[in-house]
């Protein structure tokens, strides 16, 4: 596996309020992997992956400090065009949040924005979109119904496809599969196994199961700090820290 | 021990009877209404038929020659409402879209209130505001703008009923999931576009249910039309001259000496009525399509 470096998140603390979510996490990122991000509610894996892409901004009285590099760009830094990165930094949510327009429209949105109008053009990207979601041949003779007409795990892939339109490098998908049912769950565990070929994938799960299934990579987080990192298997077998596991074996979260 | 109280019980049975009256009470008012309503209208129709009340082009019902077409009324209510409309929906939207997506939370509780403030102030000082101010200021630009018109009287009802339009359309962007906007916002979207492209056409069906009941509460505006636009049925679009709208013309006979019982008296019924259609028609619609709004998202 070759061994190049994407994101670089460093000495990263966040708040919100006066209360620390992040402590001074340090953690890289491989390109073209899978990275899961484990942890018991509230330990700040969602944070984490939410500073990646810069959402937290949205949030207001959050606050964070540190670094975090892609491609040896500084995210944070003054200049960086918060847009311009989301498109690099693709990202899937926990919920399904399909917009209210048609399946077409959700796909082509990210391009539209762009100030894109070429018909033909569109037609390509939200095909080959769809198709990378493995949506395509279910939705191909009814892409002007609405979104929200699809099943959960559908608009879920929805999402996804929409994050695949804008050509991104990395995807991060935030808890993709808790408000899925186990056989949506398998259909988009298989896609990000598939979508590694080609973008680098961050995974944040509650699920010790589902980490050990797509990841390559584990980062364990609790309370706010990162416990432990490393190859999956090694994570899962030979885990360094009592914290780490007996969170695997079930004793907490 | 677990028997219940018979006073108790007596207590409560007279509460829920006594609340059950207070609802009602707006019930049997309304039914009232709508009885004097059409039985005074049926008084009218049995003398007018019904094909000249809706085509005539005059209203004239205190002349010798009677004529008693609505069309002039509904002209100038038509023109006072459309220059009302005019002015609330763009003020009222972008108010809204500001307040919405744009302002901090501590602008919105400063902002909301203020605004909420224009709706507090009585609609006679509005028509009065019409009058003596807005029709003096206008007259510089439009030299030849009558004393009483429609124009001032509709920019200033216009003011008066952005409130509604941008409260209303405020709660209906405010209850667009957040998880929307993150998913446009993660899209690469800026600002301006989450707001128009995804805000706006998800809180579509609530924010047309407010201009459609800022349209009905336009028609149905008495006092400043009253003062400010005249008192002179004309089948005219012309904004810069007098005209009377409906709720006008009810005020200036109701306020005469008209005979009870009378052709002229039933007129303040008939109109009250076309009115009530009008309004009536408008808050159906504006339910229904809150009902669909709601649907989406519940």
């Amino acid at each position: 596996m070759e061994q190049e470096i994407i994101i670089q998140i460093k000495d990263a603390d966040s708040f919100y309020g006066p209360k620390q979510i992040l402590k001074n996490v340090t953690l890289d990122f491989q390109a073209k992997t899978v990275t899961a991000l484990m942890g018991p509610s509230g330990c700040g894996k969602s944070t984490l992956i939410r500073c990646l892409n810069r959402m937290n901004d949205l949030i207001p009285r959050f606050r964070f400090e540190g670094k975090v590099l892609y491609k040896g760009i500084d995210l944070y830094a003054k200049d960086v065009d918060i847009t311009d990165l989301r498109r690099e930094i693709g990202m899937v949510f926990q919920k399904p949040n399909p917009f209210p327009k048609s399946i077409y429209e959700n796909v082509a949105y990210g391009v539209r924005i762009q100030g894109i109008t070429n018909r033909e053009f569109i037609d390509g990207i939200v095909e080959e979109s769809l198709k990378r979601a493995a949506l395509w041949e279910e939705v191909k003779d009814r892409l002007h119904e609405p979104a929200l007409s699809l099943s959960g795990g559908q608009q879920q892939r929805i999402c996804i496809a929409r994050a695949l339109a804008v050509k991104p490098h990395v995807i991060l998908f935030d808890e993709p599969c808790s408000a899925l049912d186990p056989i949506a769950t398998a259909k988009i565990e298989e896609l990000i196994t598939e979508l590694k070929k080609n973008y680098t994938i961050i995974v944040v799960t509650h699920n010790t199961a589902q980490a050990a299934r797509v990841s390559d990579f584990t980062a364990f987080l609790y309370l706010g700090d990162l416990v432990e990192f490393g190859p999956t298997a090694k994570i899962f077998t030979v885990p360094q820290d009592k914290r780490t596991e007996e969170y695997l074996t079930g004793k907490f979260g | 021990m677990l028997k219940k109280n018979n006073i108790v019980k007596f207590k409560e049975m007279l509460i829920e009877r006594l609340l059950l009256c207070c609802s009602l009470l707006s019930v049997f008012t309304t039914a009232a209404i709508i009885y004097v309503l059409l039985s005074e209208s049926i008084g009218f129709f049995k003398e007018v038929r019904i094909i000249d009340f809706l085509t005539d082009t005059q209203w004239t019902p205190m002349f010798t020659n009677k004529h008693f077409g609505i069309l002039p009324l509904l002209c100038g209510t038509l023109v006072t409402t459309l220059i009302a409309i005019g002015v609330a929906v763009p003020a009222g939207l972008i108010s809204a879209i500001y307040l919405s997506e744009y302002a901090t939370d501590k602008m919105r509780h400063i902002i909301k209130p203020l605004l909420e403030i224009l709706a507090a102030v009585p609609t006679v000082v509005y028509g009065y505001f019409a009058l003596l101010f807005v029709t003096p200021l206008l007259k510089q630009f439009i030299p030849g703008l009558s004393g009483f018109n429609a124009l001032s009287a509709g920019l200033v009802m216009g003011i008066m009923i952005i409130p509604l339009v941008s409260s209303l359309s405020e709660d209906a962007m405010h209850a667009v999931p957040m998880g929307l906007r993150e998913g446009a916002y993660a899209l690469g979207s800026r600002k301006i576009q989450v707001a128009f492209k995804i805000v706006f056409p998800a809180a579509l069906s609530g924010i047309t249910a407010a201009v459609i009941l800022a349209v009905s509460r336009a028609i149905g505006e008495t006092m400043i039309v009253a003062i400010a636009a005249g008192q002179q049925p004309k089948f005219t679009m012309n904004p810069l001259v007098p005209i009377e709208t409906i709720t006008a013309y009810i005020v200036q006979i109701s306020l005469g000496d008209t005979p009870h019982g009378t052709l002229e008296y039933q007129t303040i019924f008939v109109c009250g009525m076309t009115l009530f259609v009008l309004t009536f028609v408008l808050n159906v619609i504006s339910f229904k399509l809150k009902r669909r709004f709601q649907e989406i998202y519940e």
